[in-house]
């Protein structure tokens, strides 16, 4: 008994206590979001993992839990966990936000629970049950089949409903309290959010009509909506965490929504080039999404200079260096990598390689990935009683700044590995060999490709000791830390002008 | 001295923002409606499903300078003719059947999806067929049993049961063979089919 009394003791003083009373209602709520999401990411990893395995030995786990369902599982963990991130960040500042309570914070926590048995459920039917036969009843109970949104019709309804209760939250605490720039973007872009994931809920026996209304959900979520998501979060927690002005902040989210809905909604046309789709796309799809770079850059040159002006003072360190990491993920895997592949002329031979898989995994880590990990850190240290977060943490913070590096690293070892295996698919396969399946074994014989397989698996590990180390350090930064975060000096409003005087 | 210049104020940023949002939106509509025209099945681009009756393949257009389907004379699917609904029921089953057994989170169709195995685009024209005469039982026995037909091309990758029932199994085929005579506009590019091969 003893014994126990002690070990819970050293556990108390590694972890310390989190304690909800320094959270207000929607902040409550929000942590719930994120805890679910660190575990759904964890799991994103695992499955990624045995994936990868069954790459190098594809006798690993064969008619038990095959590539088809580790894959499901791990693209699927990955868009709920990004989800459940964004829903939470939106829940953390809300009440800030708006100056006001949260209406209907009952629905939301109700939702919360439905929500997260909703998504248990769909994974063990996945993992337990995979297939069913070729009718209407499995799409509805088990499996609909179709990337990224494969969770069965039951599911999707369930979260619809979801969602409207969040955006019920969302726009009547507005609409109670005040509302601001990033409010009104945020309100709106919620409500194409929401509706955009009703275009990939019918059933079509003619497929390119199914695959032109699924990227309708897939692109104009990540190449525009999600983007702006990230815009108001961003906007928001750099007036937070360097104290940048709300008009210099919001001016810079209207630049940005311009750019990206400018681009990215016919930059959409950059999957119709080859799924049946009349030839115009080629046009309208290659032009429009060879600028949706553009706005990315911009947002690098917003966080970096806003920061640089504010001599990168913050009040939460790890928070900040992931903003960072965000805008130049954004920009490298969005923007460069997905540049590299978007005009036809060069899609029509890395065109479903293992190209798009690198593309996928810097964009989707590089742009999403990184901002709910910024959230995450922002909820740890309010959670803990708004402690110190800047420099000169416990253990010189090393447990943020390696799992930062590992992180990173372990992607971006991934993403070169797929792309030599990309360039080496498009050549052989595409160019030489054309496509026919000797040739798809043949790139995927070559010595090339199966070295990268091998380099993807190492770096896949390397990620996922960096998400371990996260994890870590999540539930245990800050613990016994005294000090009380940085304040920011309010800024003076005029500082800027005269230079921009003497620029003219 | 609080003027701002027109770039740099919040309110003209919005007025853009939302201008060249509702713009675009428009814009994607109107195509919308104009790509949904040319895509209906029985289309120019999407064949009606009773294509599978008729023989199809894929050839260089050196006017269009790419590759196009090319559908040719009469070649029923298991040498049994369908109607138009016959067609789109058989072709419906194979398609729901690619759904539920989650075809997509290995294979890539057209063009999308995973990469673990190879495209379906043109699977029913690849010369790895050999005989187009003998096809159908090939893939019929196949899609049947996978692992037990694999043809892993030395990389050890097969593919799993998958309960595929021969109904349903027929129903893929038609729904392969019909996918295999959409205008990709020219993907993939330099595909050698099964007729190719024959000649
Ligand atoms: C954060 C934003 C983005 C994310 C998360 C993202 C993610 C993805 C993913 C996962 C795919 C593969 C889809 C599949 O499984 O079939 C994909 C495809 C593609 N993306 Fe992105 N993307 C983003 C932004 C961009 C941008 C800005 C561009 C262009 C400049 C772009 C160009 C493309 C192209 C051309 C493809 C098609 C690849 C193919 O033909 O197989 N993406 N994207
Ligand atoms: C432990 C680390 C990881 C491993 C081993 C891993 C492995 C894999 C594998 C084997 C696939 C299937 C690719 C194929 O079909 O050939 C895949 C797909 C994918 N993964 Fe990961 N992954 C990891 C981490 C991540 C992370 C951190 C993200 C993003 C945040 C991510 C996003 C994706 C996406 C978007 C796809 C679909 C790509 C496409 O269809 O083009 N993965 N991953
Ligand atoms: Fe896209």
């Amino acid at each position: 008994m003893l014994n126990i009394a002690a070990l819970s003791g050293k556990i108390q003083e590694a972890f310390g206590a989190l304690d909800r009373h320094h959270l207000n209602g929607g902040q409550r709520l929000a942590v719930k979001y994120f805890a679910v999401a660190m575990i759904l990411f964890l799991a994103q990893l695992l499955f990624g993992l045995l994936a990868a395995i069954q790459f190098v030995w594809p006798g690993f786990l064969f008619d038990l839990v095959d590539f088809s369902v580790n894959r499901m599982v791990h693209i699927n963990a990955m868009v709920v966990w990004m989800l459940y991130g964004f829903i939470g960040s939106v829940y953390w500042f809300l009440e800030e936000e708006s100056g006001t309570e949260i209406v209907g914070l009952k629905w939301g926590e109700i939702a919360f629970y439905v929500l997260t048995g909703a998504v248990v459920i769909v994974v063990l039917v996945y993992l337990l049950i995979q297939t069913g036969p070729g009718n209407d009843a499995t799409r509805w109970l088990v499996n609909e089949g179709r990337e990224y949104i494969e969770a069965p019709r039951w599911a999707d309804i369930g979260i619809v409903t979801v969602m409207l209760v969040f955006f019920y939250n969302v726009a009547g605490t507005f609409a109670k309290g005040r509302w601001s720039g990033i409010s009104g973007v945020l309100t709106l872009d919620l409500v194409a959010l929401a509706g955009l994931y009703m275009a990939g809920m019918f059933y079509s026996t003619n497929v390119t009509v199914d695959q032109y209304w699924w990227w309708w959900v897939i692109h104009l979520w990540v190449e525009a909506t999600w983007e702006v998501l990230v815009g108001c979060i961003m906007a928001w927690s750099l007036m937070k965490l360097i104290g940048a002005r709300r008009r210099i902040v919001q001016t810079w989210l209207y630049i940005e929504v311009a750019l990206m809905f400018g681009s990215g909604i016919l930059g959409l046309g950059h999957h119709y080039f080859w799924i049946g789709t009349p030839d115009y796309w080629f046009t309208i799809g290659g032009f429009f999404s060879a600028l949706e770079p553009v706005p990315l850059v911009a947002m690098v040159v917003h966080s970096i200079y806003d920061a640089g002006v504010h001599r990168f003072r913050s009040t939460n360190h790890p928070a900040l260096g992931w903003i960072i990491a965000h805008t130049f993920g954004n920009f490298l895997g969005a923007g460069v990598w997905g540049f590299m592949h978007t005009l036809p002329q060069i899609n029509l031979y890395t065109h479903g390689t293992q190209w798009s898989a690198s593309h996928g995994h810097l964009s989707f880590f590089g742009a999403y990935a990184t901002i709910n990990i910024a959230f995450f850190y922002l909820a740890a240290q309010r959670w803990r009683g708004n402690v110190w977060m800047g420099g000169d943490l416990k253990d010189n913070g090393w447990k943020w700044k390696w799992s930062m590096i590992l992180l990173n690293l372990g992607v971006m070892g991934m993403t070169v590995a797929l792309l030599i295996a990309g360039y080496e698919q498009s050549f052989i396969e595409r160019a030489v060999e054309g496509s026919t399946w000797g040739g798809y074994f043949a790139a995927q014989n070559q010595p090339w490709f199966v070295q990268a397989m091998l380099w993807r698996l190492v770096f896949g590990v390397v990620t996922l000791a960096g998400a371990l180390l996260l994890t870590w350090d999540l539930l245990t930064i800050g613990a016994g830390e005294t000090r009380l975060a940085l304040v920011l000096e309010p800024e003076e409003e005029l500082a800027a002008e005269p230079t921009v005087a003497v620029a003219k | 001295m609080n003027h701002t210049p027109l770039w740099a104020s919040e309110s003209f940023w919005k007025k853009v923002a939302i201008w060249v949002t509702a713009g675009s939106f428009v814009l994607l509509i109107v195509l919308t409606f104009d790509s949904m025209s040319k895509v209906q099945a029985g289309s120019r681009r999407v064949p009606a499903y009773s294509v599978i009756n008729q023989k199809i393949d894929y050839r260089f257009d050196a006017q269009l300078n790419r590759y196009m389907p090319v559908i040719g004379g009469d070649e029923p699917l298991f040498d049994r003719p369908l109607s138009e609904a016959e067609a789109e029921a058989l072709v419906t089953l194979g398609k729901k059947t690619t759904q539920a057994k989650n075809c997509i989170n290995c294979h890539t169709i057209l063009g999308n999806g995973a990469y673990y195995a190879p495209d379906l685009t043109k699977s029913w024209l690849d010369p790895n067929w050999i005989d187009a005469g003998n096809r159908e039982n090939l893939m019929l026995a196949f899609l049947k049993n996978p692992p037990g037909n694999a043809r892993t091309y030395g990389t050890g990758r097969r593919m799993p049961h998958l309960g595929i029932t021969d109904e349903e199994a027929r129903g893929v085929i038609a729904f392969l063979k019909w996918m295999s005579a959409i205008d990709t506009n020219g993907f993939p590019h330099n595909f050698k089919t099964l007729y190719a091969q024959e000649e």
